[in-house]
């Protein structure tokens, strides 16, 4: 499987480790009435979907950097990937 | 008072030299190193404090430049690492958070690294069979990060050769994979 860096270009799949779910980026406020309920579906819950699925990448040996790859789980087809940096301060988060 | 005595990293002390064949695999301590990471939102301030401290422009992506004291490389988005001779600028964290104050962290890493320069007809050879880096696309002044040996190292290409960087634990386990390497291609 090649990704398609968006600073690098194609890396080998080999060069990146995989975390999980991209939704790991919204961490929910510790602060918030319901934090309890939140963390718990935050840590626990996942989506399983066949199909399109966003999810984080980190390219252990090249860059160091986060990716959110959007990856087909069916046939593991890339259609997107972005610096997870990036998708992160588009959210609102890095503050 | 203890009688310190500083090794290299294959723990030797002088720099290991292998010529096997036309190649030449030269242990090469003699470097100081730093990582410069730009701060969050100081971006412009760390790029124009590193030209003044450096001489030249941080590198672009995947680039190494080099200027008459220091040179550095791209690692990673908004990270560079610099290098200078390690008998004159021992104290290159010191100089270089003097030079960028708040807009960039420092970090020293000097010690953290082994450097192996690769020199000879059949270089490329040895370095294409170490490594799935596209080293043949690769230009002089390129740097590229990769696994050689399941090691993490940073891969030069300079006129003369090539320079291998990896972690100094494994310095060991690198030198042999680098010789091996050289026995089946020299």
């Amino acid at each position: 499987m090649i990704i398609n860096h968006p600073i690098l270009g194609p890396r080998d799949a080999q060069e990146f480790t995989y975390l999980g779910d991209a939704n790991l980026i919204d961490r929910p406020d510790w602060r918030a009435e319901n934090a309890i309920k939140a963390f718990h579906d935050y840590l626990h819950l996942r989506d399983n979907p066949a199909g399109e699925h966003r999810e984080l990448w980190f390219h252990e040996q090249g860059d160091r950097s986060w990716l959110v790859v959007t990856r087909d789980t069916l046939t593991h087809e890339i259609t997107s990937v972005e610096l997870a940096r990036d998708v992160a301060r588009e959210r609102g988060r890095g503050k | 008072m203890s009688d310190l005595k500083p090794v290299t990293p294959l723990g030797g002390e002088t720099a290991r030299v292998d010529t096997i064949g036309g190649l030449t695999i030269l242990e090469n301590p003699d470097w100081a190193l730093a990582s410069l990471s730009a701060r969050q939102d100081h971006d412009a301030e760390a790029a124009e404090s590193a030209k003044d401290f450096l001489g030249f422009d941080l590198p672009e992506v995947g680039a190494m430049a080099v200027g008459d004291v220091f040179s550095a490389f791209w690692i990673g988005p908004r990270s560079w690492m610099v290098a200078a001779s390690h008998d004159d600028h021992e104290l290159l964290v010191a100089e270089m958070k003097i030079a960028l104050k708040c807009a960039a962290s420092v970090v020293e890493q000097t010690d953290g690294w082994c450097r192996f320069d690769v020199a000879g007809a059949a270089a490329f050879d040895l370095i294409e069979r170490s490594c799935a880096a596209s080293v043949r696309a690769m230009l002089a002044g390129q740097v590229v990060h990769t696994t050689i040996h399941h090691t993490g190292c940073f891969l030069i290409r300079d006129d003369g050769g090539w320079s291998v960087l990896g972690p100094r634990s494994s310095a060991g386990s690198l030198h042999h994979a680098l010789v091996t390497a050289a026995h089946s291609v020299a």
